[in-house]
């Protein structure tokens, strides 16, 4: 059996590349994909430690994850969209017209 | 029986007849207003006659009380009304001769308006006339000093108000102020003799602490003889101004500037002896010091003389008359200052009526001119034209008259009565009276007795020239020719008062003393003996009047004066002539002596006192200039520098760090989102580390 470390690792290599991956990228979309990256990661760890510790509980939690992202992507995509429209571009540097 | 609880009413009905045409005087028409003015007026009469019927009955009189006025410490002075023979002879004077002067007046008036075309002026007219009556009832009624003082000078404020009663217009009937500074002159004068009778109810109630005639009179004895002595002369200086002597006299030539109804009833009849009233009222205090007596005596018998000099060279019908009341009113106050006050006042009495009917008579004579001037009715156009033609004609000088005893008989003959009345001839009524006061004067002050002769011999003359100029000859003028006789209206009081002058005596002929037998029951027998009748005195006055009148015919009569001819006394007496004609030169005397100073003084008060000191450096360089650097240094540095400083400071300061703060909010998600992040590891670094 693989041990626990190994996803754990796994798993903060994926979180930091999905944090990167939001902080630097400018397209919403790839932000978009970086979220899902760290929720995934974490994902990963909780469904490690639930074998690890034969426990549900973490299962549980990844569905509520898994749902509460897909809630998020439809209304994050849904923004992208209607900013699109308006802006011919989804580039977030571009959409900063509440600078104070 | 008694009707001594009826007394208040002869204030009440004029107050009730003034009232009623204040209100209604418009509406009710002319006619409405004489009878409304004449019935107060007979009331009041009918009222006196009740109390004179009553006094007969009971001749120490009452004193009604009304009600309380001023309650204050000792000052006690309450609403009261005196009946006693003394108020009751004035009582009857007033309302009689004013009774018969407001009918005269009803008449008089009703062309008056009509030439100045202010007909709406009637009914105001005969307001001040009852308002007159009942002021000069408060002060012949009045029970104590201060109620006296309260008719004093509500008389004296009714005389203001008629003698200005054209208050816009000349003597001439023009418009100009002439009127008004009349009214003003005797307003002032009498302001002077109000001071004196102030300072003397200052005085009195100092001496006596009460200003009540009961309180006072009976101790004038106990009074310091140099307490009653200013007392006195104070209260001359009132009598100077309200009685017209020397040297308050002059207002009264320039009071004839009010209509002749007013002359007769106002300044010839009854007001203008109050001052007489008054000093027969407060007898005791004046018998107490022989040297006011004295001062008081020779005041009124150098006024009686010197007045009658300048009555001598007038040419106005109606100055003529009233230099001789200022002459007549010095013979009452004489009198009075001599101690003979029974004399003082029949001779108060009589002059009331034959004076009156003077007057009214000259009043006739003006209003037949003036009718026959310009006719009333004729067209506006005409009568400017016959104005413009005849503009320098004067109704009233009677160098313009002449001739007019054919064509006015009536006024002719009462006027005849009257002018002979007060030339002392016997037996009508002013012989009695004057004589009786030469008799006095003869035993009392010899001084005062040739005075008073000399001013007999004046008057007798200068009513001889009077009538001669204004009734005998051929007319000088046109008006004069076509003179029309007034109305019966007028002529009735005329008539009244002209049988009256010739029985008036009878109250008091020598050997009977009625009159004197009245006023002792107030005075007391040793202030009124009965008066030997002095056949030496009366002979001489007779002879000397008599003297006079053919003197007077001699130079006006055997050759009547003829037009635009000079008097013929002015060649005779030359340089005292044009003395006689130009007053003494009084008026002038004052304007330099006083008025003129007073000017300056008050010229230089307003223009640099006032003007210069308060004004411009006061006010402008010292009030005003400083409140301004006051001012402006409040804005300026405290205003904008401290107030609006905190107030910006605090608003820099909040959009200086707002704008600070807004540096964060960048726009870029991704900022938002490394600082988010930043937060996160710092948080948990925290977290994991502090543990």
């Amino acid at each position: 059996m693989v041990p626990v470390s190994y996803y754990f690792a796994l798993s903060a290599i994926l979180f930091t590349l999905g944090a990167l991956g939001v902080l630097v990228r400018r397209n919403a979309i790839i932000i978009f994909m970086s979220i899902e990256l760290m929720l995934n990661s974490s994902n990963l760890l909780f469904v490690a430690f639930a074998r690890s510790y034969e426990s549900l509980n973490g299962q549980i939690y990844v569905f509520f994850v898994i749902a509460v992202a897909a809630a998020e992507v439809a209304v994050g995509l849904a923004l992208i969209v209607a900013i699109f429209r308006t802006k011919q571009s989804i580039d977030i540097d571009e959409i900063s017209s509440l600078k104070g | 029986m008694e009707a001594f609880d009826l007394v208040p009413w002869i204030v009440f009905f004029p107050a009730i007849g003034l009232l009623l045409n204040a209100v209604i005087g418009r509406r009710v028409g002319e006619r409405g207003t004489a009878l409304i003015a004449i019935g107060a007026s007979a009331a009041a009469f009918v009222v006196s006659v009740l109390q004179f019927v009553s006094l007969n009955a009971h001749p120490e009189g009452a004193v009604v009380r009304l009600a309380d006025w001023i309650n204050i410490g000792a000052l006690q002075v309450p609403w009261a009304l005196r009946v006693d023979t003394l108020s009751v002879t004035m009582m009857l004077v007033v309302s009689g001769v004013g009774t018969l002067i407001h009918v005269y007046a009803a008449g008089y008036m009703h062309f008056d308006v009509r030439y100045k075309e202010e007909t709406g002026s009637y009914a105001r007219f005969f307001v001040y006339l009852n308002l007159f009556i009942a002021a000069m009832m408060i002060l012949v009624s009045g029970d104590s000093y201060l109620t006296l003082f309260v008719g004093w000078e509500g008389v004296g404020l009714c005389s203001f108000l008629l003698i200005g009663f054209w208050y816009a217009r000349n003597p001439d009937g023009k418009h100009g102020t002439v009127n008004a500074q009349a009214a003003k002159k005797a307003f002032v004068a009498n302001r002077i003799g109000d001071l004196g009778m102030l300072l003397a109810m200052f005085m009195i109630f100092w001496a006596f602490g009460s200003l009540s005639f009961d309180a006072v009179l009976p101790s004038a004895e106990t009074a310091p003889p140099w307490m009653i002595m200013l007392i006195t002369l104070a209260m001359l200086l009132g009598v100077a101004g309200k009685s017209a002597q020397l040297p308050l006299y002059v207002w009264l030539p320039d009071a004839m500037a009010g209509p002749t109804p007013v002359s007769a009833l106002i300044h010839a009849a009854t007001m203008v002896t109050a001052g007489v009233y008054l000093v027969a009222r407060s007898a005791p205090l004046f018998t107490a010091v022989p040297a006011a007596q004295t001062t008081v005596a020779v005041v009124g018998g150098l006024t009686a003389l010197f007045a009658a000099t300048i009555a001598v060279g007038q040419y106005d019908i109606k100055k003529v008359l009233a230099y001789s009341t200022i002459s007549q009113l010095g013979y009452m106050v004489a009198a009075v200052g001599m101690g003979a006050f029974v004399a003082g006042m029949f001779h108060l009495v009589t002059h009331a009526l034959f004076k009156a009917l003077l007057f009214l008579g000259s009043g006739s004579v003006i209003l037949a001119l003036e009718r026959a001037h310009h006719p009333l009715g004729s067209k506006p156009q005409l009568r400017t034209q016959h104005d413009a033609h005849a503009a320098s004609f004067d109704l009233q000088d009677m160098r313009g008259m002449g001739g007019l005893r054919g064509q006015i008989p009536l006024t002719f003959w009462v006027y005849l009565v009257g002018a002979l009345a007060l030339a002392g001839i016997p037996p009508l009524a002013g012989f009695f009276s004057k004589d009786e006061i030469l008799a006095d004067a003869l035993q009392a002050n010899p001084l005062v007795y040739v005075l008073l002769t000399a001013a007999a011999f004046l008057t007798a003359f200068y009513m001889g020239r009077q009538v001669l100029l204004v009734f005998f000859g051929k007319a000088r003028s046109h008006p004069a020719e076509k003179a029309v006789e007034s109305p019966r209206i007028i002529t009735l009081p005329l008539v009244a008062l002209a049988a009256l002058s010739v029985l008036g005596g009878l109250i008091n002929l020598p050997g009977i003393h009625w009159f004197t037998g009245w006023l002792a029951h107030t005075l007391g027998p040793e202030l009124a003996p009965a008066t030997e009748f002095n056949v030496f005195v009366a002979l001489l006055s007779t002879l000397l009047a008599l003297v006079a009148i053919y003197l007077a015919w001699t130079l006006y009569g055997r050759i009547p004066l003829k037009e635009d001819e000079a008097d013929p006394l002015k060649a005779r007496l030359g340089r005292v002539f044009a003395g006689m004609e130009n007053k003494w030169w009084v008026d002038e005397l004052y304007a330099w002596l006083i008025i003129r100073p007073y000017q300056r003084l008050a010229a230089f008060l307003a223009d640099v006192v006032d003007w210069k000191f308060l004004h411009d450096w006061v006010h402008e360089s010292f009030i005003a200039k400083g409140f301004q650097r006051l001012a402006r240094f409040l804005a300026n540095p405290v205003d904008l520098g401290v107030v609006d400083g905190i107030a910006n400071g605090l608003a820099a300061l909040a959009t200086g760090s707002a704008k600070l703060l807004s540096l964060f909010q960048t726009g870029f998600v991704r900022n938002y989102a490394l600082v988010t992040f930043l937060g996160v590891v710092l948080v948990l670094g925290y977290l994991v580390f502090s543990s």
